[in-house]
């Protein structure tokens, strides 16, 4: 990417860094905010590969994938038990690193980065080398998270790590191998390194708006982005706390989660579930931000109700501290806990369907164009509100008794998570590769990969509803013969989105090797955010001039 | 709920009773899943008839609704206003009416399922004095306290009333006899009697790891938690004796899929005669000792 040949004469009189300092040393937002792109498309498909391998051995009843990694080598036979708790690895990974690796980088570090400068009119980030050292903490946490795999029998207690099986493994005393302190030690620097980001953004959009840009005038990405981090920075220090007691027990022979030594488990669910809840608000609010600006955009219309929505994230965030026991519906809570928690649940559905509603009312009256960005965004709009409803089930601690820990459970979060962040995070690419990178991405290919994509997730997920509902319970390698039916739609399915995911990959070597030339503003008067009044790509240093808004 | 702190080891008599699993051999398999199921498993206790009469009647035609209404709302959009069809967009971006309206109604709509949802967790958590007013039957006989400790990867359960106890162990894939389910067979099963209010208290070895036990058919999932005594009820309706099968719904380890549940509800007498029959054949065997003390397991 050549900036000098677009960049605007006089904001680009620096000499050109050199590869090392430009990508390894890097202060520039954008260049980051690529960096973490990259990052995120590369944990992206290490993650997908891990879950097309459980699909794989989840296509049949009985073992015959995770035996091929778990041969015994004194007697060259598989080892079953091994099987079992490599596809336990298997789960941990896939969550943590889609949640951590993928998409928290791809909509934060990534669109964030690149983004919420630019749609303030701020010359970059507040604290330049903090963005540096907040993707680079990142690259580190992977190689942390891949190497537990590797090491002794593998972190095996799914993203949640809930001790004892955090502490104790599969075998009856603490400690054991280092695979699930590899895999705390990841979280930690991932940690850190969100927490760095989140003070970074708060900082920008807080100190860093162009003249006129005032709060309610931001765009809603932008308010996203700051509701996000304000969840991040008061979240995450939770988990970090109930992470470092886990290592300790692990460890140094304390008992915070150790009945026997008067701690108790439930401890640890109550403090991870306090990060955790928000956690899943921070993976998809920025989503939320990125549609507002896609609906609007492709149907020439402002948002609707912008107020609305904006303190519709907020209260989202707020509520979002208070249901995390929703969770925890079968620890055994005294009732009168799980009926405060099944209520506060409840009246989340409320400001999250104010957001779909606003969505819709947006498109009304308008002239809308269904570019790709536009396919994903509405497609996100849809399969987001049958996660919606399935959550509103999922809330009732009665029904959650049938639901608890079966594949239905999987299903809804998968509808929020892997169809609205994901759907969110492919609107968003397709919108502004153009801006970003100066080169546009094949519409036919665009649209291909949204219907692959759409429905191949379905076909993963849907059925994913009966399974559960019929009691097949979720983290098992192997079933009972007459869940076979749905767990072989499934699979199909899997295998469908993982193409999709391929061509995706496809889709961006194309556009690199066309270099279709983009126009400053390629999507016309609905694109109303400062972003689109810079060249495309954006010069290496924008708004050296503070724009005026009115 | 009651919960209890900090329970002692599970000792006292544990013994195995090679003939508890066959008492019943010819009792109809009642909850288990189908081919292709869409729904839930059969309902058999006054806590799943709730949860499913409150999914299947409410719950899911609303949530049906909903997404239609959403899915109609925006197949209009597509036609009435996509670009060729209205080449014009409006500026409108306010209209305190239908915000106001879709603000209202869904906060309706959750208040009404939260009001339902709430008594049902009520009703859940301990059996009401008149039982019969909410189901219609009346329970007979006297509570059957249940007790099942999880083990990695078995479940160990204990009458406590009637000092008799036994471990629960999955049978592998080589030892099924004919008719035997895959990953749900065990060697000993539970026996309940039916139309009777079971307090089924379930609890970890202190050494031991989370486990959770269900019985999708029953709508009762409890976690096992070391040093906690989790207690809920159910009663079996009339008319659902049968066998029941469940598995282990918290991640546990490696065999977390091979520590099923198998539920044999019989009616009174044949649970007093099996009661008595187990009784008796522990007699004789030493106190403290039992003969299943791990699951080694086919696969090592």
């Amino acid at each position: 990417m050549a900036y000098g040949e677009t960049a605007h004469a006089g904001h680009d009189d620096h000499a050109k860094p050199s590869f090392v300092r430009r990508w390894l040393m890097s202060t520039n937002h954008k260049d980051i905010g690529t960096l973490y792109l990259i990052f995120a498309i590369v944990a992206g498909m290490i993650g997908g590969a891990l879950s097309v391998m459980m699909r794989m051995e989840l296509a049949e009843p009985g073992i015959q994938i995770f035996t091929h990694l778990a041969i015994n080598p004194v007697t060259g036979q598989p080892d079953l038990d091994r099987a079992r708790q490599i596809f336990n690895v298997f789960i941990s990974a896939h969550g943590l690193i889609m949640i951590f690796f993928m998409v928290m980088p791809a909509l934060i570090g990534g669109f964030g980065n690149w983004f919420v400068p630019l749609m303030i009119g701020a010359p970059d980030m507040a604290f330049p080398r903090m963005n540096n050292i907040s993707f680079w903490l990142l690259v580190p946490a992977l190689g942390l998270l891949v190497m537990s795999m590797f090491v002794g029998e593998g972190p095996g207690g799914g993203w949640t790590i809930y001790p004892p099986l955090a502490v104790l493994g599969n075998s009856s005393t603490p400690g054991g191998d280092a695979s699930i302190d590899l895999a705390i030690f990841a979280l930690h620097v991932a940690g850190i390194s969100s927490i760095l980001g989140a003070i970074n953004f708060i900082t920008t959009i807080l100190n860093m708006r162009a003249p006129g840009m005032t709060l309610h005038k931001m765009p809603l990405f932008v308010w996203s982005v700051l509701v996000t981090v304000f969840l991040l920075l008061l979240a995450l220090p939770v988990l970090a706390g109930a992470i470092t007691m886990l290592l300790t027990d692990r460890n140094f022979g304390t008992h915070f989660f150790d009945a026997q030594g008067g701690g108790d488990p439930i401890l640890f669910q109550h403090l991870f579930w306090f990060f955790g809840h928000p956690e899943v608000y921070i993976l998809i609010l920025p989503g939320f931000g990125i549609i507002s600006q896609v609906v609007s955009t492709f149907s020439k219309k402002p948002v609707f109700g912008y107020l609305g929505m904006a303190y519709a994230m907020v209260g989202i965030g707020v509520i979002g501290f208070v249901v995390w026991a929703h969770h925890m519906f079968t620890v055994g809570m005294n009732v009168d806990t799980q009926a405060y928690f099944v209520a506060a649940t409840l009246v989340i559905a409320v400001p999250t369907g104010i957001k779909i509603f606003s969505w819709i009312a947006t498109m009304w009256g308008g002239s809308i164009e269904f570019k790709t960005p536009m396919l994903f965004a509405l497609g996100m709009i849809f399969l987001f509100t049958v996660g919606g409803v399935t959550g509103v089930i999922l809330a009732n601690a009665s029904v959650d008794q049938s639901m608890h820990d079966t594949y239905y459970v999987v299903a809804h979060f998968h509808y929020t998570m892997s169809m609205g962040a994901l759907f969110s995070m492919f609107a968003g690419f397709y919108y502004w590769v153009g801006k970003m990178w100066g080169v546009q991405y094949n519409e036919f290919l665009g649209k291909l990969h949204f219907w692959i994509s759409f429905i191949g997730v379905n076909l993963i997920f849907f059925p994913q509803h009966f399974l559960g509902m019929a009691g097949m319970p979720r983290r098992i390698p192997d079933y009972n013969d007459v869940y076979q039916g749905w767990n072989h739609v499934s699979s199909m399915g899997a295998y469908l989105s993982y193409a999709g995911a391929i061509l995706f990959l496809i889709i961006i070597v194309e556009a690199f090797m066309r270099k279709r030339k983009v126009a400053d503003n390629p999507w016309g008067e609905g694109a109303t955010t400062l972003e689109w009044t810079l060249s495309s790509p954006p010069p290496f240093h924008q708004f050296n001039d503070l724009p005026r808004i009115k | 709920m009651s919960r209890l702190k900090s329970i002692a080891a599970v000792t006292g008599s544990l013994l195995c009773f090679a003939a508890a699993g066959a008492a019943f051999a010819d009792i109809p398999v009642k909850g288990e899943a189908k081919p292709w199921q869409l729904g839930f498993q059969v309902a058999a206790t006054d806590v799943m008839q709730q949860n499913a009469w409150f999914h299947d009647k409410l719950l899911l035609p609303l949530s049906v609704a909903i997404a239609l209404f959403v899915l109609a709302l925006m197949i209009y959009v597509f036609i009435r206003f996509n670009a060729k069809a209205n080449p014009v967009p409006s500026k409108t971006a306010h209209n305190t009416t239908v915000e106001v309206v879709w603000t209202v109604i869904p906060t309706i709509i959750v208040a009404v399922i939260g009001i339902i949802g709430v008594r049902q967790v009520y009703f859940q958590d301990a059996p009401p004095a008149d039982l019969a007013a909410w189901s219609g039957v009346a329970p007979v006989g006297k509570e059957v306290v249940l007790k099942a400790t999880g083990n990695r990867w078995y479940w160990e359960y204990e009458y406590p009333e009637e000092g008799v106890s036994f471990s629960s162990i999955m049978i592998e894939d080589a030892d099924l006899k004919p008719g035997q389910p895959r990953l749900l067979s065990v060697d000993n099963h539970v026996v309940i009697p039916v139309n009777t209010v079971i307090r089924l208290q379930v609890t970890a070895n202190p050494q031991d790891v989370l486990h959770a036990w269900t019985i999708p058919s029953f709508g009762v999932k409890v976690d096992a938690v070391p040093g906690r005594l989790n207690e809920r009820w159910f009663r079996v309706l009339p008319g659902f004796e049968g066998r029941y099968y469940g598995q282990c719904s918290e991640l546990c380890g490696q065999r977390h899929s091979a520590m099923p549940i198998a539920v044999d509800v019989v009616s009174r007498e044949d649970y007093e005669a099996w009661l008595a029959k187990t009784k008796a054949a522990s007699n004789g065997a030493p106190a403290g000792q039992t003969t299943i003390a791990l699951n080694t397991g086919a696969a090592e």
